[in-house]
């Protein structure tokens, strides 16, 4: 009998994995949060938005089509269940919830394509109405075709930033300035690894390149110092330290963050995989081989949601993990190893992008104890700090159930890394010994008004085959 | 006899759950030597994880004089703590949907009434003018005004902190593996090979009790289940009273409580599976589900809400629903303090000072041979006493 395949997530990765277990006679189950297909970054527009894929993908407009029109092809030959969420794991089910309708589906084999969040760090005030991740600027622009604000400062670092800041110029929005923790000379040291991806690199380079012929003021080696505002009329500037410790300050009306990104490993961690710490990327991640395989057998891990490499990327490890499930169960496979050696360069570029920009934790140790830290639960860094003198909690969950950082909706999505800096620097220990936050259902708040489907529905959806589209 | 030297000390006491810290505290108020040691970090396990009500009515009555003394702990917890752990007297609530449970109310209200525990019963209209909020299928309610509610994720670390600044040693990630009684001194052993002396010895190890307690020929039937909790958004802070179902039904029976910041915690319904070996344990997917369809029944408002967390973790349980609390039948100088079947939260800090009357003066104020040891020695026990359900 054909294994059963549960794929989650339709963006480069998912949809590429799909497509492999479609051409070996498979008929793969595709599971997304979001509405249509596409990820964060191919994210298809709303029906009745009339953008032309120039205009939403720019550069990408090619790549977005195509995966769009494989997406399109394959949806008879799978079952796709869009705006459902897997918000838990069991051994060999996934537990689902549309609306407020809840059902689990068995697996034989589950490959996670989950995507990546912005990797942020707090700064003072960003807890403010007007402050906003630069993915989810990006969103805002991408889907309904709205900035964040009139006036905008874009800070951090990383491809988004710069990415974000010429899309939102070439939309018309006005940006007030790009504010880069990064410096020159980290980019120049990158080069070499950069190189590995000549393409990649150009597409960077075309980028700063309208910001220029816009004008947009660009400033590196920053340190972010304060998102201005109040709690009535939200963001009103942004100021930071320049590299020779002059303070700058910029009025606007909304500002967006970002440090580069981080896997959402929340699944991964579900299914039980097992974690280790990079040294590289200053986070744990899960534990994969070259191909995708988790430690769970039957677990496997692609696109940013394993490793942060990018789209082009995402669809060669989402296919390469699917040919992985079926090469496990016994089935003939080729172009494994084409894709690992493609793999592998995009691996070293994105050593170069995070060598470029690297994610800023000697900020962490710095920020003013009223910095908020978890927006969820309004709990500030001279509170954590507090805890962990006082208590001496020197591990991340420990940290979490005196504190309440990372007990919020988010459970430390946002703020876990930087929790995990504070800790580290408040106890003087290695980060790595801080841990990192245990994953805990659901993935994303889940509705109290859950019912269950009725255990025939349930029979029939775990035993539907090569048959009709699950549908509700 | 207060200074314990680096490895011997008047007392050890094995787990740093709220049994093991309160114990541990009390008996350096009454100015014992103390070493506590702790496989894991204080309060971590039953003791960090549990629903967090400060319960007494609906125990059953022998163990109600131990309560008592408990609460009085818990309303003074700030000031022998030095610091809140969030106790709400803010009364506890039983309510019930069949009308055998509404008489086994009003019974267990005269009944409580002897050991110290006054109730109000409500029925009916009265019930709902209190509660409007209640789903209609409620037949009763009975009240529990001095009760409440505390943050079992700080209240062990916090005892077992106020427990070291009064000097006991606190030692924690040291599992015990070995214990036994040596010309009169009790030698135990961790797992790293460091060893430790003392003249008493308490266990109060959960779940891991019975590894112990057998090493000495008194093993307990302990079995192992996870609670199945979660957690809501925060909403604005109405409910003040915890409440929860009484029911022979265990799919009914969950309870809930508000803290101020808004989050509603939601407990009960079957239990999930949990390791002692292990130390996992996990909430399923179906009882979350099935426990919020028993929470828009109890309280039908909450529908709208989201649950944003879930967890659960390793409690213990004994065969006829009592802890063991008391000396050893076969060992003097030893004492258990363990079993506590999923209700041991409330009753911990006056577990905690009976243990440390009794192990200072042989004698507790409150009778304990209902909870001896002794009790299963006189049935066959199981030889792997650590068994996952």
């Amino acid at each position: 009998m054909a294994p059963r395949v549960v794929v989650i997530g339709s963006g480069p990765a998912g949809v590429r994995a799909a497509q492999a277990l479609v051409e070996a006679g498979l008929r793969p189950i595709v599971i997304d949060e979001g509405r249509r297909d596409g990820g964060q970054i191919y994210r298809r527009q709303p029906e009745g938005f009339s953008r032309s894929y120039d205009t939403l993908y720019g550069t990408e407009a090619e790549r977005a089509a195509s995966l769009h029109a494989s997406f399109d092809a394959l949806k008879s030959m799978i079952d796709y269940l869009p705006e459902t969420l897997v918000w838990n794991i069991s051994p060999n089910a996934v537990h689902l919830v549309s609306g407020t309708r809840y059902r689990t589906l068995a697996f034989d084999s589950l490959i996670v394509c989950s995507g990546a969040t912005d990797r942020l760090m707090p700064v003072k005030g960003w807890h403010q109405a007007g402050a906003y991740s630069l993915g989810g600027a990006q969103v805002a622009l991408k889907s309904q075709g709205c900035a964040i604000g009139s006036r905008i400062v874009m800070m951090g670092s990383g491809p988004l930033l710069y990415l974000v800041a010429a899309q939102y110029v070439k939309a018309g929005a006005q940006v007030a300035a790009v504010l880069d923790t990064s410096t020159f000379m980290q980019r120049v040291a990158a080069l070499p690894r950069l190189l590995a991806i000549p393409a990649a690199l150009k597409k960077g380079i075309a980028l700063t390149r309208v910001l220029t012929q816009a004008r947009v003021p660009v400033h590196r080696g920053v340190q972010p110092v304060e998102i201005k505002g109040s709690p009535h009329d939200g963001v009103s500037g942004v100021e930071v330290a320049l590299p020779g410790g002059e303070r700058l300050e910029i009025a606007c009306d909304a500002v967006a963050l970002g440090y580069h990104l981080r896997p959402e490993t929340q699944l991964a961690d579900l299914a039980g995989c097992r974690f280790l710490f990079d040294a590289d990327t200053q986070q744990w991640l899960p534990q994969i081989d070259d191909d995708g395989r988790g430690s769970v057998k039957g677990v496997y891990l692609a696109g940013d949601g394993a490793r942060v490499r990018g789209a082009d990327a995402a669809e060669r490890s989402g296919r390469l993990a699917a040919l992985a499930v079926l090469h496990d169960h016994g089935m003939h496979v080729e172009g494994m190893e084409r894709l690992r050696r493609e793999l592998a360069r995009f691996t070293r570029f994105a050593a170069g992008l995070r060598a470029a920009f690297p994610w800023p934790a000697k900020f962490a140790a710095s920020l003013p104890d009223e910095t908020i830290v978890c927006r969820c639960e309004a709990i500030t860094a001279g509170e954590l700090r507090r805890v962990v003198r006082a208590t001496g909690a020197q591990e991340a969950n420990r940290a979490k159930a005196f504190s309440r950082v990372g007990m919020g909706r988010c459970q430390g999505r946002y703020c876990g890394h930087a929790g995990a800096e504070i800790i580290a620097a408040a106890a003087s220990v290695p980060l790595a010994s801080v841990g990192r936050l245990r994953g805990q259902a659901p993935v994303k708040p889940l509705p109290v008004a859950l019912t269950e489907a009725s255990t025939e529905a349930l029979t029939k959806a775990a035993s539907t085959e090569a048959s009709a589209e699950i549908s509700e | 006899m207060s200074a314990a030297t680096h490895n011997e000390a008047d007392v050890i006491v094995i787990g740093g759950g709220i049994m093991g810290t309160t114990t541990a505290f009390f008996l350096r108020r009454r100015k014992r030597s103390v070493i506590l040691l702790e496989r894991g970090l204080t309060g971590q396990q039953a003791s960090g994880v549990n629903f967090g009500g400060i319960r007494r009515q609906g125990r059953a009555l022998p163990q109600l004089a131990m309560a008592n003394r408990a609460l009085r702990t818990w309303q003074r917890s700030a000031e022998l703590l030095g610091e809140d752990i969030e106790f709400l007297p803010v009364g506890h609530t039983r309510v019930c949907y069949h009308q055998k449970d509404v008489e086994n109310f009003d019974q267990y209200a005269i009944d409580a009434r002897a050991y110290g525990l006054d109730l109000e019963v409500l029925h009916g209209e009265a019930l709902f003018r209190r509660f409007p909020f209640l789903g209609r299928e409620v037949l009763a309610a009975s009240i529990s005004p001095f009760d409440g509610h505390a943050n079992p994720r700080l209240a062990a670390p916090a005892f077992g902190r106020a427990a070291a600044r009064l000097g006991a040693r606190v030692v924690e990630n040291t599992e015990i593996v070995r214990v036994e009684k040596e010309a009169g001194r009790f030698r135990v052993q961790s797992a790293r090979g460091d060893v430790y002396w003392a003249a008493q010895l308490v266990i109060c190890a959960g779940a891991w009790a019975s590894r112990l307690s057998e090493q000495f020929g008194e093993a307990a039937p302990l079995t192992t289940h996870g609670p199945q909790m979660c957690v809501t958004e925060p909403v604005p802070y109405v409910f003040k009273s915890s409440m929860g179902v009484f029911t022979s039904i265990k799919e009914e029976s969950i309870y809930f409580r508000q803290i101020p910041r808004g989050n509603i915690i939601v407990g009960g319904g079957p239990p999930g599976p949990a390791d002692a070996l292990t130390c996992r344990a996990s909430v399923l997917p179906i009882n979350t589900v099935r426990q919020l369809a028993q929470m828009r029944r109890l309280v039908p408002a909450l529908a709208p809400l989201n649950v944003i967390r879930v967890w659960s973790g390793v409690e213990s349980y004994l065969p006829d629903g009592e802890p063991v609390i008391g000396p050893s039948s076969k060992v003097d100088g030893l004492f258990y303090a363990f079993g506590f079947n999923g209700a041991g939260f409330q009753i911990g800090p006056g577990v905690g000072e009976t243990m440390a009357e009794l192990l200072g003066t042989g004698n507790a104020a409150i009778p304990l041979d209902v909870f001896s040891i002794a009790r299963f020695a006189k049935q066959p026990v199981a030889s792997s006493t650590v068994a996952a359900s």
